[in-house]
């Protein structure tokens, strides 16, 4: 029983790592020390003579719809045959 | 929801430093610091050569977002991994722990001293009002906030560099892919924006061959 009771020990000790856990980041969203930030579609788009793309302000969906006719900008296929 | 990524097309990229100057540009990086860079694998050896621009790639699971001892990163609403200079102390961790080399620390004080981590921000500024002289000063042009994509995938000339919402950029993708039958391979995707739960740089799983019925 004496000589049983360190060879546990070891064994316990060599099996410790197994119960590591998983060092991956937390997905955070908007919680952290710093100062807040505004989302981009709270602004209002530029004045015309910038020919930007056109949102409401404030309203996330047309924000995204009118940036993502910016993104289809860079699909020359579509860009040269359409 | 969007959700904001960058896409480096290494079949297209002919290493112009277009997007890297475009940057520098648009943001008013110092002397010493460079948001985007372009790297080069076999350069000279024809057939192999390919490039890709590098940046911060926003990850999903943030590796440096883990590591800040200050808590100075937060991840906007559409993706975009930001940080706030008012926070930083410049201690390097992010550095050492970014699979892409992104964070960039100025070195233009007295005797080479470290100053506040400098990255990519997307074009989306950070925490300062939107549009304002603060937010450029600290952390460059809100393209976003202008209803515009960042300046470095607007401006490639051959349009290797792609950047927008992940779903809209990887369609483009898979449709040039399929017209040109080559070039498939999405360079630091997997790293960046792996599933959750699955660790960075880990390989997506393949499907396993379903075992035959047996009678041949």
């Amino acid at each position: 029983m004496r000589r049983l009771v360190p060879l546990l020990a070891v064994l316990a000790l060599g099996v410790a790592a197994c119960s590591e856990k998983e060092q991956i980041a937390e997905f955070k969203r908007g919680k952290y020390q710093g100062k807040p930030d505004t989302p981009a579609w709270d602004n209002g788009p530029l004045p015309d003579t910038f020919r930007g793309s056109q949102w409401k302000q404030g309203d996330r969906a047309s924000w995204e719809e009118s940036i993502k006719k910016r993104q289809l900008a860079q699909h020359e296929y579509r860009r040269i045959y359409q | 929801m969007a959700r904001m990524k960058f896409l480096c097309d290494a079949e297209r990229c002919i290493e112009c430093n277009g997007c890297v100057t475009a940057c520098k540009n648009e943001n008013e990086v110092p002397w010493g610091v460079n948001r985007r860079r372009v790297v080069t694998i076999n350069d000279g050896v024809v057939g192999a050569e390919k490039s890709i621009s590098v940046a911060c790639m926003h990850c999903s699971d943030a590796p440096c977002m883990a590591v800040c001892p200050v808590d100075c990163f937060y991840r906007t609403d559409d993706g975009v991994v930001l940080h706030d200079k008012d926070l930083c102390i410049g201690c390097g961790y992010c550095f050492y722990a970014c699979p892409f080399g992104a964070p960039q620390f100025p070195q233009a004080g007295a005797f080479g001293l470290r100053g506040k981590m400098d990255k990519c921000t997307f074009c989306a500024g950070g925490p300062e009002a939107d549009r304002s002289e603060a937010e450029f000063k600290k952390y460059g042009r809100n393209r976003l906030a202008e209803g515009k994509l960042p300046a470095c995938a607007e401006m490639c000339s051959t349009k290797a560099l792609l950047g927008g919402d992940g779903d809209v950029i990887a369609d483009i993708y898979r449709e040039r892919v399929l017209r040109r039958g080559k070039g498939a391979d999405l360079w630091g995707w997997s790293s960046a924006y792996g599933l959750p739960g699955q660790k960075p740089g880990a390989q997506p799983v393949q499907p396993q061959p379903q075992p035959s019925s047996g009678k041949s």
